[in-house]
């Protein structure tokens, strides 16, 4: 037993290194698992594992791969996964800091030099690396949160509706005398606010700032935030971004990211967020917040139509496109011009400045 | 009763009209034997909830549903005292006292408010209190966060504190069966001490087996070209693809027909049976996928 224990462990490191967590309780958990159907074959190894270290449908692919290359055995048949899973391998795409090539004005200027006013207004993908600095460590301290909205739950209150168990159990204290009214009201609660940020070759100088803008908003609030990158492909990052740091979190962002810096495909991103999260609640009566310059591969249409559904599910539908700060900018892209219609509010997001104009655009009701 | 390995349950969930694959059944077989809850994930109607109601029937135990919603507190999900009752209580007490003269007694008086035939249990009491029992908490992602924290610790103790009655213990922890639509991601502290396992579509025998099994009345050819037609729709790329649900509404929607095989003319005119966006209906209209 004590071989079957070793070899399990070392299945679950390797399943650690591929990005899923099996980690301590789980462990102990598969093992007690494979001990309950005293394995016998591959299978009962295989469904051991699976049941006690997967935690979401997105680790079954990795599982299952992680096991195959493991244990080099046979899968258990299994109907193909209905949603193709969006992860990849882990890889060091924030090595450099994105859109920082060689084009960079002049690494060293301090950012002294530059007045904190007018860092505020000025586009993110002119500045200095030392003046990004010092703007995403700005971004850090912002707090988005949406506007609170009445929830099932009460609370008691002055006025408001008549609480009957608390004025009945106030009557139990006086001998079942009645007594004044006990009275409640619903207590608030913030909406979710949903994150889709374009990661495509043309957003590279603003992604960034962007998913920092997530971190900040999931620091701020924890549960009622979930963050998307749209690019080629759909990718959740609400788990990478919870770390505390926001470097950290950004790295462990850009591991997630199979797609960084390629080309847009917005429609088909939507689509898969749609099915996977949107329809089934995520987007419902949320503040839903699309970072992208609009710029789609596909046919605007099917666009259109993927920005209808979204605009149903969400309470709120804000589309956040760097190029609308800049002067003369009309939205005669396709894709944006397709999007139009569907809209709440249409802000820009180039410059710390317009960044915390959106903080005020998602808190308001 | 205990089935004794993953095979023996899948025969007694059959028996019982559930027909489990093999990772359910050794799901259900592993949370019975290590005593951990199940958290089952898939999409819509492929049977997570008729999952826990089979496995209650099939092991012979008691079957409480939590279903979870916003705003779920504890006085709806564990306990609540019948305050009306009590005061009923109480002024009969008092009336009583005064007809015969005497002074109630304070003390025995305010105890007996507190008995247990005035706790009004709700189903995670009723869980602890029925045993053996399966509890099903559905839909765990509608509850509010704060709501999980709250279900891990009776969980993870099987017993609750009642301050004015004492600790109620499960004499045998129930079985708990935990479903998520995945709206928004659940604690990672909840998920950490369950068994996970994504329930999939059945494969194309499995759903003809569900189908006779669960209708009857439904002929063979006709619950053939069913789970064919159901299988090719669920390819479509459709906003809701038909769980299993669906195929048992759309089979017997068809045998009330008194349809025999799907045709084309009988298939469009049941097709709300399964598909419930106009979208998904002018796709599947236009691919028409019972054309063999």
């Amino acid at each position: 037993m004590a071989d079957v224990t070793a070899v399990l462990a070392g299945f679950a490191e390797t399943l650690r290194h591929a990005g899923v967590e099996a980690v301590g309780e789980r462990v102990e958990a598969m093992i007690a698992a494979a001990g309950a159907l005293q394995v016998g074959s591959p299978q009962d190894v295989y469904w051991a594992g699976r049941l006690t270290l997967c935690a979401e449908p997105d680790d079954l692919p990795v599982y299952d791969a992680a096991f195959t290359a493991y244990f080099g055995g046979r899968l258990p048949a299994r109907v193909p996964d209905p949603q193709p899973a969006a992860r990849s391998r882990p890889a060091a795409l924030f090595g450099s800091v994105p859109g920082g090539t060689a084009s960079e004005p002049d690494a060293a200027t301090p950012v002294a030099a530059s007045d904190a006013e007018v860092l505020r207004q000025r586009d993110i993908a002119a500045l200095s690396v030392a003046e990004r600095d010092e703007v995403r460590r700005l971004v850090a301290l912002l707090a988005p949160s949406t506007a609170p909205r009445p929830s099932r739950r009460h609370r008691p209150a002055r006025a408001g509706g008549v609480d009957p168990a608390r004025t009945v159990r106030r009557m139990l204290r006086h001998f079942g005398e009645p007594t004044r009214l006990a009275r409640r009201d619903h207590r608030d609660k913030p909406r979710r606010l949903v994150l889709l940020v374009d990661v495509s070759g043309s957003m590279a100088p603003y992604a960034d700032a962007l998913l920092r803008f997530a971190h900040a908003a999931g620091r701020r609030r924890p549960t009622l935030t979930e963050a998307f990158t749209l690019g080629t492909r759909l990718t959740r990052v609400t788990r990478a971004l919870r770390h505390r740091d926001p470097d950290a979190a950004l790295r462990a962002a850009g591991g997630a990211i199979a797609d960084w810096h390629g080309g847009t495909r917005l429609a088909d991103g939507l689509k898969a967020f749609l099915d996977r999260w949107g329809q089934r609640g995520t987007a419902r009566g949320a503040v839903v917040v699309l970072c992208s310059d609009g710029w789609e591969r596909g046919d605007p249409a099917l666009l259109a139509a993927q920005m209808a559904r979204l605009s149903r599910l969400a309470y709120r539908l804000v589309w956040v496109n760097p190029h609308r700060g800049k002067p003369g900018y009309a939205p005669l892209v396709a894709g944006m011009a397709a999007a139009l219609p569907y809209l709440d509010e249409f802000v820009a997001g180039h410059s710390l400045g317009a960044l915390e104009q959106l903080v005020g655009v998602i808190s308001r009701a | 009763m205990t089935p004794a390995s993953p095979q023996e349950l899948a025969k007694a969930l059959a028996e019982v009209g559930y027909l489990a694959d093999e990772g359910l059944a050794i799901a259900g077989h592993l949370a019975l034997r290590l005593g951990r809850p199940l958290f089952l994930e898939g999409d819509a109607g492929v049977g997570k909830t008729a999952f826990a109601q089979a496995l209650a029937e099939a092991t012979g135990a008691h079957f409480v549903r939590l279903q979870c919603y916003e705003g779920l507190d504890a006085s709806q999900a564990l306990y609540d005292w019948d305050f009306p009752r009590q005061i009923l209580h109480l002024r009969t007490v008092e009336a009583a006292a005064v007809a015969a003269g005497d002074k109630p007694d304070t003390a025995a008086l305010e105890a007996s408010l507190y008995d247990r035939r005035f706790l009004i249990a709700r189903p995670l009491l009723q869980a602890l209190e029925r045993t053996p029992s399966v509890l099903l908490v559905d839909e765990i992602d509608r509850a509010d966060d704060e709501f999980e924290a709250f279900l891990l610790e009776v969980l993870a103790d099987a017993a609750i504190t009642i301050p004015e009655l004492g600790r109620i213990a499960a004499e045998r922890p129930p079985l708990t069966v935990l479903t998520s639509n995945r709206t928004r991601e659940v604690h990672d502290a909840l998920k950490r001490r369950c068994l996970y396992h994504w329930v999939e579509h059945p494969t194309v025998e499995r759903e003809v087996a569900i189908l006779r099994t669960r209708l009857p009345e439904v002929t063979e050819r006709l619950a053939a070209d069913v789970a064919e037609a159901i299988r090719r729709m669920r390819q479509l790329d459709l906003i809701k693809p038909p769980g299993v649900a669906e195929a048992l509404d759309w089979a017997s929607a068809l045998t009330a027909l008194g349809a025999d095989g799907l045709d084309r003319d009988v298939a469009a005119a049941t097709l709300g049976a399964v598909l419930k966006y106009r979208e998904d209906i002018d796709r599947v209209r236009e691919s028409e996928p019972w054309r063999t």
